[in-house]
């Protein structure tokens, strides 16, 4: 079923709070950081249309907006964590047509009809994914901020066939950077599902 | 990031007229949107050109064939690129992320800017952002910065590990425009900075990339990228070697040696090269070449150490690829 959301008449929490901060002056975060929260000529819109974990959605919205923004606010799935925005962090690692990138550095306009995987798309009703499993069986959470691109990175380095050693898997994971030492037991998650895949 | 129209082109011909309007092409992003955000680069018309037919490899005797819109990772794990040239495939998988990797395309590689932090801080002085404001990197955090073919305007290094095994294999890019089309080989697609460091390379507006072209040889099998860097993985050079050799009957019959990390473009290295060429593989053939690799280094005041890095990164890749 065909959702739309259109931003002119949905002022969402996020998006609140995101122009507030930018209107009070916060030093850092100015509108040109902040693409939802200054409005644009209506050329600069596009209506996007897209299968997000096997739906099919349907979003208008400003050209500027990444694929990460778009599903964080205007879809309503904030699984996928906004770390650094500037593809270094790998927080916001989702699927896009089973290939893992990283969705602040993409523009949401350019994935009209692309099929995305998130987060809120690995587990099956309240099983979950094998690898999701091992990140709690292995303690692979730590503070939890970097687990869902962690994870997502993780199932797209298994299905690669990057796993044929703890140092492999290592440089494979290495685009998910996590300050929280939690690697090992990462890597552990990823080796024990990887073999049994 | 500025706002800006968007559209997405189907035919070459729709690139190319709106190429000549001024659109700005995008295939992958990974830098450009990135540079949008930090409002160094302001498009006014972004098109992107993803449904373009320039996404084959073709591998013949002649040599290779990479559509502009082949992603990294594509050409990286291509299994007779893998087999006939590891240089390249090597120089991909050293670069950036597996994400990144996936989304990047080949020609929007070539046209990375730079990573210099005075240049994507649109408070700092460049040259290349914005001509004539001065440099704020040669007296400044200088330590990641070019010694080699830098100028007073511009010291900054080019990112690009892929660049640097093109410069080696004698890459030759082909382009597209209304006027029709043109071959631009690879020495001569990266300009270095003079005194128009905002010239990065010798693409006209409006022209787009649509492939790329490398010969075949006896020294593409026999060739490697070694990168040194910071850390272990996922950063940008301190010095890097591209080389690749033709070794028959006991003698160097070919050698092509480039470097990155070190240079304001992706440097070749002919007097390595001639150094080497008839003579017997072996650490003292190596030592002597690998010693004449930085000539005409021009040191800032906290890179110096890149002149002797640079020398045992080669050194230590012609051993690795030609044995000891």
């Amino acid at each position: 079923m065909a959702e739309t959301f259109d931003e002119a008449t949905t002022l969402k929490r996020r998006t609140f709070v995101a122009a507030s901060t930018a209107a009070a002056g916060l030093p850092g975060l100015t509108s040109d950081r902040l693409p939802i929260s200054t409005p644009a000529p209506a050329d600069r819109l596009s209506t996007v249309r897209l299968a997000v974990n096997g739906e099919q959605r349907t979003a208008q919205v400003d050209n500027r907006t990444s694929l990460l923004d778009l599903l964080r606010e205007h879809l309503d799935l904030p699984g996928t964590k906004k770390g650094c925005d500037q593809g270094a962090c790998g927080a916001c690692t989702v699927l896009v047509d089973d290939r893992r990138v990283n969705a602040c550095l993409t523009l949401a306009v350019m994935h009209q009809g692309a099929r995305v995987t998130t987060i809120e798309g690995l587990a099956r009703g309240e099983r979950l994914h094998p690898l999701q499993q091992a990140f709690i069986d292995h303690d692979g959470l730590q503070c939890g901020y970097c687990t869902p691109g962690q994870v997502m990175s993780g199932v797209a380095c298994i299905a690669e066939g990057h796993t044929g050693s703890r140092e492999e898997i290592r440089e494979w994971m290495s685009g998910n950077l996590c300050r929280c030492g939690a690697y090992t037991n990462i890597v552990s998650a990823i080796e024990q599902t990887a073999k049994e895949a | 990031m500025h706002p800006f129209a968007f559209s997405r082109v189907s035919t070459v011909t729709a690139a190319l007229n709106a190429g000549a309007r001024d659109g700005r092409y995008i295939a992958g992003g990974t830098t450009l949107v990135d540079l949008m955000r930090e409002t160094v680069e302001r498009p006014a018309h972004v098109v992107d050109i993803n449904g373009l037919p320039y996404k084959d490899i073709t591998v013949t005797r002649q040599g290779l064939y990479v559509g502009s819109l082949v992603r990294m990772s594509e050409l990286a794990a291509h299994p007779e690129v893998r087999a006939t040239y590891p240089l390249l495939s090597q120089a991909l998988e050293l670069g950036a992320s597996a994400q990144l990797r996936n989304m990047a395309s080949i020609g929007g590689n070539i046209m990375q800017r730079p990573r210099c932090p005075y240049f994507r801080d649109v408070h700092s002085a460049c040259n290349r952002r914005d001509p004539g404001s001065g440099c704020d990197a040669r007296h400044g955090d200088n330590r990641m910065q070019a010694i080699l073919g830098t100028s007073t305007h511009c010291v900054a290094t080019h990112p690009s590990d892929l660049a640097v095994a093109l410069v080696a294999l004698d890459a030759v890019v082909q382009v597209r425009s209304l006027d029709g089309t043109r071959s631009i080989p690879v020495q001569d697609f990266f300009l270095r900075p003079k005194d128009t460091p905002q010239n990065e390379h010798s693409l006209r507006p409006g022209e787009l990339i649509t492939s790329l072209t490398i010969p075949s040889g006896a020294h593409t099998r026999r060739s490697g990228y070694l990168k040194i860097r910071d850390r272990q993985s996922y950063e940008f050079a301190l010095a890097s070697a591209a080389v690749a050799l033709d070794i028959r009957g006991g003698v160097v019959r070919g050698a092509r040696v480039a470097v990155g990390g070190v240079a304001t473009v992706p440097w070749r290295l002919p007097k390595v090269e001639e150094a080497l060429v008839g003579k017997r593989p072996g650490r003292r053939t190596w030592t002597d070449a690998a010693a004449l690799a930085v000539e005409g280094a021009v040191p800032l005041s906290e890179n110096a150490f890149k002149v002797r890095l640079v020398e045992r990164t080669v050194r230590r890749q012609l051993m690795t690829i030609g044995g000891q």
